[in-house]
C-alpha cells in the first residue's frame, strides 16, 4: 500500500492542498500534520472581526471534522514536526512518531517577525498570526489604555483601527517613510494614513522603536529614534513575517532563505515534494515573488493539490487580497509594483472609489475603497489582455464590465 | 434548528440545520457542502458562495444590499433572478425550509 500525500502545515494552503489532490482523483491516503490543535481555522478574522467581536469561534473553522472525514483525510494536529527525511521519505514529529510518504507537501505557512530590542520579551509585548495570539491580545485588549503598534503593514493598521475604536490611545510606528510600503502603493497609503489620523492614531513614519521599557515585567513605555518615549501597556509587534521553511532547507529543498521555491504549479525541484502559501515563492526572472494572502495560499494550493493527481496544470491568476478597517473595505488586485502612472476612479472624500495603476499603458493593478463588486470587475480587466485606458478608467461615466465584453465575447 | 437544503447541479439534496443568526455559507461550509468556496469567509470580498435562490423563497428574504447587488453583476456563473450570495442570507426561523441551488462554478 502507498504511504500517500504527507501535507505539512493545517491551514488555508495545507487543507487546499488536501482537497484539491482528492478531487483530481488522488486515492492515496492523505494525512496533515499541523502543530496547532484547532482544527483548521480561518486567519483573516484574527485581526478583524475576532477583536471587534463580530466574528466567535464558532465560526472560524475552515470546514468540519465531518468534512475531513468524508473527503479521507486524516488530520493529527497539535504536534509540530521537526524533521524531514527525503531519502528515507518520512516526516519526524516531535512526539517521536514517524510518517511516511510518497508525496510530501510544505504548506508551514509564516511567523511573526519579533523585535530583537532590549524589552521586548516583556509581558503586554503580543504578535499575531495564530487563533492562541488573537485570544491573548482579545484579552489584554480589555485592559489596554495606551497601545503602540510596531510596524505600519496591514495587520498592524487592522489592529490599530480596532483599538482606537474601542477607545484606546493608538500610536502606529513605522520604520519607512510611510505605512504599508510593502504591501500598498503611496495612493492608497496616503488615504489609509489619512484614515488612521483622522481617527486619533497617532502615525509616525521612519521612525523605528530602539528599546521597550517596563516595570515588574509588564511593558510600560517605548522608546524609539525620533527620542520619544511613548507610555503603552499594550505593544503588538507587526512587523513582516518569515516564511517556515527551515525543514525544506535543511531537507535539500531549492530555497530563497527560508521561502521555498516552487514552479507555477506548486512543484519544487524535486518532483516528490511540493509547496504551497505563505513558506512558498516562484521566480520571475532575476526576482524572487512570495505573496502572503489566502488568494495564493489557496491558487497555489490548487495548483499544488492537482500536481499529487497528476493534473499539473498553470493556470493564470491575478493575485488579490483585502483589508478592513474602520469601516473601509480596501481590495488589491494584481501587483502594484513598477507601475508609472495612477488614475483615480471617484473621489476619494466619499470613502468610495478605485484607484487604477498602469505601466507602459497597460492596467497593472486596482486598489478599491468600499467597491466590492468593481473590485471583482477589476481583477477580469488585470487579467484581460485588451485592459482598459487610464483615460476610460477614471471616467465615471464609463460601464467597465463593457470592456470585458468586448474583450471575452466568449464567456 | 432552521433547516436549508442545498441543491446540487446534479439535483442531488443535502439537507443541514442551521444555527440561527449564522449564514446560509456557513452551514454550507461547516457541513462539507460542495460548491460554495467562500475563500473570504464571508465579508463581501470574494463572490465565491454565489447560490441561486428558490423562486418561491426569493421575496421571504431581505433584498441584497448595493454591494451584494453590485458583486452578483460579476459571479463567475451566470446571474439568474435567484441569485445571492449566501454569506449574506442569515438564517432565522422564518427561513426554516429554505431551498437553495448550487450553481455550476465559483471561480
Amino acid at each position: 500500500m502507498s504511504d500517500g500525500l504527507v501535507v505539512l502545515g493545517a491551514s488555508y494552503a495545507g487543507v487546499q492542498i488536501a482537497v484539491s489532490a482528492r478531487e483530481s482523483g488522488y486515492e492515496g491516503p492523505i494525512a496533515i500534520l499541523g502543530d496547532e490543535a484547532e482544527l483548521p481555522y480561518q486567519r483573516p478574522p484574527l485581526s478583524k472581526g475576532y477583536l471587534s467581536g463580530k466574528v466567535d469561534d464558532a465560526t472560524l473553522p475552515l470546514r468540519s471534522a465531518g468534512f475531513y472525514e468524508e473527503y479521507r483525510i486524516k488530520l493529527h494536529l497539535g504536534t509540530a514536526a521537526t524533521a524531514v527525511d527525503r531519502r528515507g521519505r518520512a516526516v519526524v514529529l516531535a512526539d517521536g512518531t514517524e510518517h511516511r510518504f510518497d508525496r510530501l507537501a510544505f504548506a508551514t505557512g509564516s511567523r511573526a517577525r519579533t523585535l530583537s530590542l532590549p524589552g521586548a520579551d516583556l509581558d503586554g509585548v503580543y504578535t499575531l498570526r495564530s487563533l492562541a495570539d488573537a485570544r491573548q491580545l482579545l484579552a489584554a485588549m480589555r485592559t489596554a489604555e495606551r497601545a503602540v503598534v510596531v510596524g505600519g503593514g496591514y495587520i498592524g493598521l487592522e489592529v490599530a483601527s480596532t483599538l482606537v475604536t474601542a477607545g484606546c490611545q493608538v500610536t502606529v510606528l513605522e520604520a519607512s517613510d510611510r505605512l504599508l510600503s510593502r504591501a500598498a502603493a503611496p495612493p492608497l497609503a496616503a488615504f489609509v494614513t489619512e484614515a488612521h489620523r483622522s481617527r486619533g492614531v497617532e502615525v509616525v513614519t521612519g521612525v523605528q522603536a530602539t528599546r521597550l521599557l517596563g516595570e515588574a515585567g509588564r511593558v510600560t513605555s517605548v522608546e524609539s529614534t525620533d527620542h520619544v518615549s511613548r507610555p503603552a501597556n499594550l505593544v503588538l509587534v507587526a512587523a513582516g513575517a518569515i516564511p517556515n521553511g527551515e525543514l525544506a532547507v535543511a531537507s535539500g529543498l531549492a530555497c530563497d532563505q527560508t521561502a521555498i521555491i516552487v514552479d507555477a504549479c506548486g512543484r519544487t525541484n524535486e518532483p516528490e515534494v511540493l509547496a504551497a502559501g505563505d513558506c512558498a515563492a516562484t521566480r520571475q526572472g532575476a526576482a524572487v515573488l512570495r505573496l502572503e494572502s489566502i488568494q495564493n495560499a489557496t491558487d497555489q494550493g490548487r495548483a499544488a493539490g492537482k500536481a499529487v493527481a497528476g493534473r499539473a496544470e498553470e493556470h493564470p491568476v491575478v493575485p488579490w487580497f483585502w483589508s478592513d478597517q474602520y469601516e473601509l473595505k480596501l481590495q488589491m488586485a494584481g501587483l502594484v509594483a513598477g507601475y508609472d502612472r495612477h488614475v483615480i476612479r471617484g473621489r476619494t472624500d466619499s470613502g468610495r472609489f478605485g484607484i487604477y495603476y498602469f505601466r507602459a499603458g497597460r492596467l497593472i493593478a486596482v486598489d478599491t475603497v468600499n467597491k466590492p463588486g468593481e473590485h471583482l470587475t477589476a481583477r477580469k480587466l488585470v487579467a484581460s489582455p485588451a485592459g482598459i485606458t487610464p483615460e476610460a478608467a477614471a471616467d465615471e461615466s464609463v460601464n467597465l464590465r463593457s470592456f470585458l465584453k468586448a474583450a471575452q465575447p466568449a464567456s | 434548528m432552521p433547516e436549508v437544503t442545498y441543491v446540487a447541479t446534479d439535483g442531488s439534496e443535502r439537507k443541514v440545520e442551521v444555527p440561527q443568526g449564522r449564514s446560509v455559507m456557513h452551514g454550507a461550509i461547516q457541513n462539507g457542502v460542495r460548491g460554495i468556496e467562500a475563500e473570504c469567509g464571508g465579508v463581501l470580498s470574494c463572490a465565491t458562495c454565489h447560490v441561486y435562490v428558490d423562486p418561491e423563497w426569493v421575496d421571504r428574504l431581505d433584498p441584497p444590499s448595493e454591494d451584494e447587488e453590485d458583486m452578483l453583476s460579476n459571479t463567475a456563473a451566470e446571474r439568474r433572478p435567484g441569485s445571492r450570495l449566501s454569506c449574506q442570507i442569515e438564517v432565522t426561523d422564518d427561513l426554516n425550509g429554505l431551498r437553495v441551488q448550487i450553481p455550476e462554478t465559483q471561480s
